[in-house]
């Protein structure tokens, strides 16, 4: 467990059919589960509503960081927006990467990434945020002596 | 859509945020890392061997405190601090359900585009 979650999925399509997949407007929302209002641009907010059942009274809202066409897209948003009548634009969002690379048998590697869940000291918070049965207790001791062997 | 998880409520997530941001800074992650090792402890045995001043300390204390990751206990005339792991546990909760949120929602793109 750590402060991101990365998933790989292997998709059985061109790199350029999960590409548009990925960046029209009209196909993210159908996987996605929301209605977007218009094509995406780097730099600039996206916004529409969340179509998912039982959520349509929700926005999504995003900020469109990178579009590296068949390669990378990536966006910003805030994970714990989930009170409409609250304004979450202050709080430090996270990012969401998609990255795709053709596969030996003509499909696509999917590579998403979620990141900045916590905002800690950059060299060490996936350690910080890594957790297991042995607990927190034994997890933190380590970043301590990790810190310790390092001063 | 994919941070829509009927469990918990709005409160809950706030409550992440603010355990996220509590743990995002270097003197607050070590306060965690010492208090977690066992006993409760006073500010004074906290601020022993920092650079840091005992109003510092507090300071960075009472943020842990808010977010529910330490809670203090009057013991005579002082305050002693103990380690909570209760947030910790329910931000790692939180991330597996993210973790498959994003299963289901890359499931979703997957059969759209090999569909």
């Amino acid at each position: 467990m750590q402060n991101q979650i990365e998933k790989r999925i292997e998709i059985k399509a061109s790199v350029s059919r999960v590409w548009r997949a990925l960046t029209d407007y009209r196909e993210f929302g159908a996987w996605f589960r929301v209605e977007v209002e218009g094509p995406f641009v780097a730099g600039q907010p996206a916004c529409g509503q969340i179509t998912y059942p039982g959520y349509e009274h929700l926005r999504w809202q995003a900020v469109i960081q990178k579009i590296e066409p068949e390669r990378l897209f990536s966006f910003t948003w805030h994970p714990y927006a989930i009170d409409p009548k609250k304004d979450y634009s202050q709080e430090p969002p996270t990012l969401v990467e998609f990255r795709l690379e053709p596969t030996a048998s003509g499909g696509t590697l999917l590579l998403l990434t979620e990141s900045g869940f916590a905002r800690l000291p950059a060299d060490r918070g996936p350690e910080a945020l890594r957790m297991n049965d042995s607990g927190w207790s034994t997890q933190l001791q380590n970043i301590a002596g990790h810190v310790a062997a390092r001063s | 859509m994919s941070r829509l998880a009927p469990e918990g409520g709005s409160a809950k997530r706030r409550q992440h945020a603010t355990v996220c941001a509590a743990l995002g800074d270097e003197t607050r992650l070590s306060l965690v890392t010492a208090l977690s090792a066992g006993e409760p402890r006073s500010i004074a045995q906290l601020t022993g061997g920092s650079r840091m001043t005992r109003q510092a300390i507090t300071k960075h204390l009472r943020v842990l405190e808010s977010a529910g990751i330490v809670h203090s206990v009057r013991s005579g005339r002082e305050s002693r601090f103990a380690f909570d792991p209760a947030p910790l546990n329910e931000l790692k909760d939180y991330l597996a359900r993210v973790s498959e949120q994003w299963d289901q929602v890359l499931g979703r793109l997957k059969s759209l585009v090999e569909g």
